[in-house]
């Protein structure tokens, strides 16, 4: 049953996370809330570091992570297989007609529409990262402002600035990764 | 016969290549795709990779995973597409559950737990400057404000679907279309 349900919610996934990379980020986001006992403790921003230090689209690594740790190897395949399954299927039915595909005017217009959509979306998902990241887990009496975590926003602070330098910018995301890490064990994160 | 098998077999090979080699997604893989299908094997010219590429980003899913079943599909139909997506995901999957395994064995151990909230925090970054690149690139007029804000509000704020939200983007798309035709 487990398998039916990965292979079903990566399907819609794969179906509608247009543009690519992150894109898939809220859908992930649904499906980690939607089932928290085959996830546990991993948070979308895990796999996003793990996607983005693997070769391959996120969309792909983040179905077989998400995948095997929901079920084991069957579980990667199955939510592996689904993400992919709509590409395939839209691919090969307009491979033969790709002029006509993309000068289509309703595929356009639709377009227009789903770009910015898509940004929105993406913001949606990159605020629940954004509060798991700077703000610890218990939000308690004290409100937001008092379970911010100043370590970790000075940290965000300095590689957002690092990430708009225009020489820095180009290096690869897991340099990023793999000094996020590092800081966090020795700030004591 | 044997020589379709011959060629399915090369589009698994060219394609897991391109699988293991594929770090960062989108644009930064165009030279890879070039190398191996237009230089290497001249299936392909370097125009019709770009069209590939642009008709890619126009559909659901993975640009790699689109152009790679593009590619395979107009060399050999719907059994390229498949050979061609099979390589470039092979790898990746691996790699994935191999990582995933031995990370889980780790995963309690409060050095990990130190480290992944390091690493949350460098995702938060990454995450905040590609967002920015997109709403500059992406959100250009009112309709396009409208439709970014109303997307972040319903997820958000109303925890709703996000298929929901796609939906309802693609048909005012094309009702936006019609009207201004």
């Amino acid at each position: 049953m487990t398998l039916l349900i990965l292979f079903w919610e990566f399907f819609q996934t794969g179906l509608f996370a247009i543009g690519g990379g992150l894109a898939t980020l809220p859908f992930l986001q649904k499906i980690l809330e939607r089932y928290p006992d085959w996830f546990g403790s991993l948070h979308v921003a895990d796999v996003v570091a793990i996607a983005e230090s693997t070769p391959g689209p996120i969309a792909v690594n983040a179905a077989s992570f998400a995948g095997y740790y929901a079920a084991g190897v069957p579980g990667a395949l199955a939510a592996t297989f689904a993400v992919v399954l709509p590409s395939f299927i839209i691919a090969s039915l307009v491979s033969r007609a790709l002029e006509q595909y993309r000068n289509s005017r309703l595929i356009q217009s639709a377009f227009g529409a789903l770009r910015p959509t898509v940004a929105g979306l993406i913001a949606a998902a990159g605020w629940v990262v954004l509060r798991t990241a700077l703000f610890s887990a218990e939000i308690g009496a004290g409100g937001l402002l008092a379970a911010i975590e100043w370590k970790s926003v000075a940290l965000f602070a300095v590689l957002l600035v690092l990430l708009h330098l225009p020489k820095v910018k180009s290096i690869h995301p897991v340099v990023y990764i793999i000094a996020g890490g590092a800081a966090g064990l020795l700030l004591g994160l | 016969m044997k020589s379709k098998l011959k060629s399915l077999a090369t589009l698994y090979v060219t394609f897991l290549k391109i699988g293991a080699f594929m770090f960062g997604g989108g644009y930064s893989m165009l030279p890879l795709l070039s190398r191996e299908l237009v230089v290497r094997h001249g299936w392909i010219t370097e125009e019709t990779l770009l069209d590939y590429f642009a008709i890619a980003q126009c559909m659901p899913g993975a640009i790699a995973i689109n152009t790679a079943t593009l590619v395979g599909n107009q060399r050999d139909g719907v059994l390229g597409g498949a050979a061609a997506l099979l390589g470039v995901i092979t790898i990746p999957m691996a790699l994935i559950v191999a990582v995933a395994a031995s990370l889980m064995q780790f995963w309690h151990l409060p050095l990990v737990a130190s480290a992944f909230a390091g690493i949350r925090v460098a995702v938060a970054a990454l995450i905040t400057a590609a967002l920015i690149n997109l709403i500059r690139t992406n959100v250009k007029n009112v309709l396009g404000i409208v439709l970014c804000v109303f997307a972040f509000i319903v997820v958000a704020v109303f925890g709703q679907s996000p298929i929901l939200v796609v939906l309802a983007a693609a048909v005012t798309g094309l009702v936006a279309g019609r009207v201004k035709r």
